[in-house]
């Protein structure tokens, strides 16, 4: 079963280098809306430096919401989900395989990606480390519900609009953690209550969101 | 609970509840209303102004409570494949982003006088604003598919999934620190309201419950009647088919 699951790891890692630079779209499009903070809202740097881990989560969040329609459409297309299906090992297993290499294609990026930002945009230098173990604790449990909403949509009309709809709710509570992260940081209050609830949040995700996902793509194979 | 899968059984038995549950929800809801408007007393600090509570309260509480229903029903739908189990899913979402609607319009209502605006970022009125997107979400699922059974699957999955979002809700109060009141109504050393205001609440509390039963009770039949009309004419098309001569 772990030899399936690295397998198909593999393979997704693979297919999205063959295909050219998904991870550098992603990061690309983070910086851009970060990018657009200070020049809609005024370079001042007091200001930059309040609202920088609010901005750079809500900047993840889209990057991760945008890159996720097509993390089981491609498969679906090409049939090549039916046969993933098919195979030995249940189907939560190769979920969970697909949502780690969509982890790994965005949201390890956006983590190496972050202190850059968070120099660019101001903020103190006590926010930093929490920033990065909150992002890393975070980004994950962004791919795990995701996966669900896409796995929801992946047969519908004009999905996209529909999953970005779903799933935005869902990523609520990790921002409010991962921002509340930040902010405890930086008033020099212990962060940990914050990183705790963002490690709870993602190991219910890990149990939960491979078996819905899965539950949810079965529906479009048949 | 298998019997109520069963639609012509479930539509004998709703028949039997209905006039008692209207009936309920008339009286509960005029009693509430009439005694919480004219008899309770002004509150020492909010004055007339608390009022908006009786209907405020007993539609947060439905707000939260149908979402709950909807993924338990989902959740009997999966597991058991109840048909009626689906259909009472399908048929609260509209009811619930309503009671989620009006609950943040009257909250808004009671916010500008005694917070001096109508909307603050706060963690209660997030999360609200939240679960009414949720509803939205779900709907626009169920509206997705082609299939109703593909739609019904797909749904039930989404509504157990959000269920996360309700303690969240519900304890946003205590996380979190602020502008909304905390908890008055349930808390661990029983209600924190006067009697005076308690009852009239309460009364509105059973009536919106029974206003829900009987708006689900109509909805779920439409539902019914709908799914067997289309049957029919389904059949007669295939009928219809089945006569003409080939050619």
């Amino acid at each position: 079963m772990l030899a399936a699951f690295l397998a198909v790891v593999r393979r997704d890692l693979l297919l999205a280098r063959r295909q050219g630079g998904a991870s550098l779209l992603v990061i690309a499009f983070f910086v851009m809306v970060i990018m657009l903070f200070p020049l809609g809202i005024g370079p001042e740097p007091e200001m930059l430096s309040r609202i920088a881990s609010g901005v750079i989560w809500v900047a993840a969040l889209l990057s991760v919401l945008l890159s996720l329609d097509r993390l089981f459409q491609a498969d679906l297309e090409d049939g090549s989900l039916d046969h993933l299906a098919l195979l030995p090992v249940p189907l939560p297993v190769i979920v969970a395989a697909k949502i780690a290499a969509h982890w790994l294609t965005t949201g390890l990026p956006l983590i190496l990606a972050t202190p850059v930002l968070a120099l660019l945009m101001q903020l103190p230098f006590e926010g930093f480390a929490t920033l990065v173990a909150a992002m890393a604790l975070g980004t994950p449990t962004l791919s795990l519900i995701g996966a669900i909403g896409a796995a929801l949509t992946v047969g519908v009309r004009r999905g996209g609009v529909l999953l970005t709809l779903i799933v935005t709710p869902l990523y609520i509570p990790v921002l409010i953690f991962g921002v509340g992260a930040v902010e405890a940081a930086l008033q020099d209050f212990d962060p940990a209550a914050n990183l705790f609830f963002l490690a709870a949040i993602l190991l219910g995700a890990i149990v939960m969101a491979p078996m819905a996902a899965a539950w949810a793509l079965r529906l479009a194979l048949d | 609970m298998h019997k109520l899968a069963n639609p012509t059984r479930f539509l004998r038995l709703t028949s039997a509840i209905l006039p008692f549950a209207a009936a309920v929800a008339v009286a509960c809801i005029g009693a509430g209303l009439i005694w919480g408007l004219f008899f309770a007393p002004p509150d020492y600090q909010q004055g007339d102004t608390v009022r908006i509570m009786f209907i405020h309260v007993p539609a947060a509480m439905m707000a939260m409570g149908v979402y709950v229903g909807m993924a338990v029903s989902s959740a009997v739908a999966l597991i058991w494949r109840h048909a009626v189990a689906d259909m009472i899913a399908k048929a609260s979402a509209p009811v619930g982003a309503a009671f989620c609607f009006l609950c943040l319009l009257t909250g808004s209502l009671w916010g500008k006088p005694m917070w001096g605006t109508w909307w603050v970022w706060d963690a209660r009125l997030t999360s609200v604003l939240i679960l009414f997107f949720i509803y939205i979400g779900y709907m626009a699922l169920w509206q997705a598919f082609e299939e109703e059974a593909k739609a019904a699957v797909a749904a039930a999955i989404l509504a157990i999934v959000g269920v996360v979002m309700i303690p969240i809700i519900k304890f946003s109060v205590e996380w979190w620190n602020t502008l909304h009141q905390g908890a008055t109504l349930i808390t661990v050393d029983g209600p924190r309201v006067d009697n005076s205001m308690l009852w009239p609440l309460l009364l509105m509390i059973v009536g919106f419950l029974a206003y829900y039963v009987v708006v689900l009770i109509y909805r779920v039949r439409g539902e019914i009647h709908g799914r067997r009309s289309r049957m029919m004419r389904m059949a007669q098309a295939a009928r219809h088919q089945a006569m003409q001569p080939a050619e």
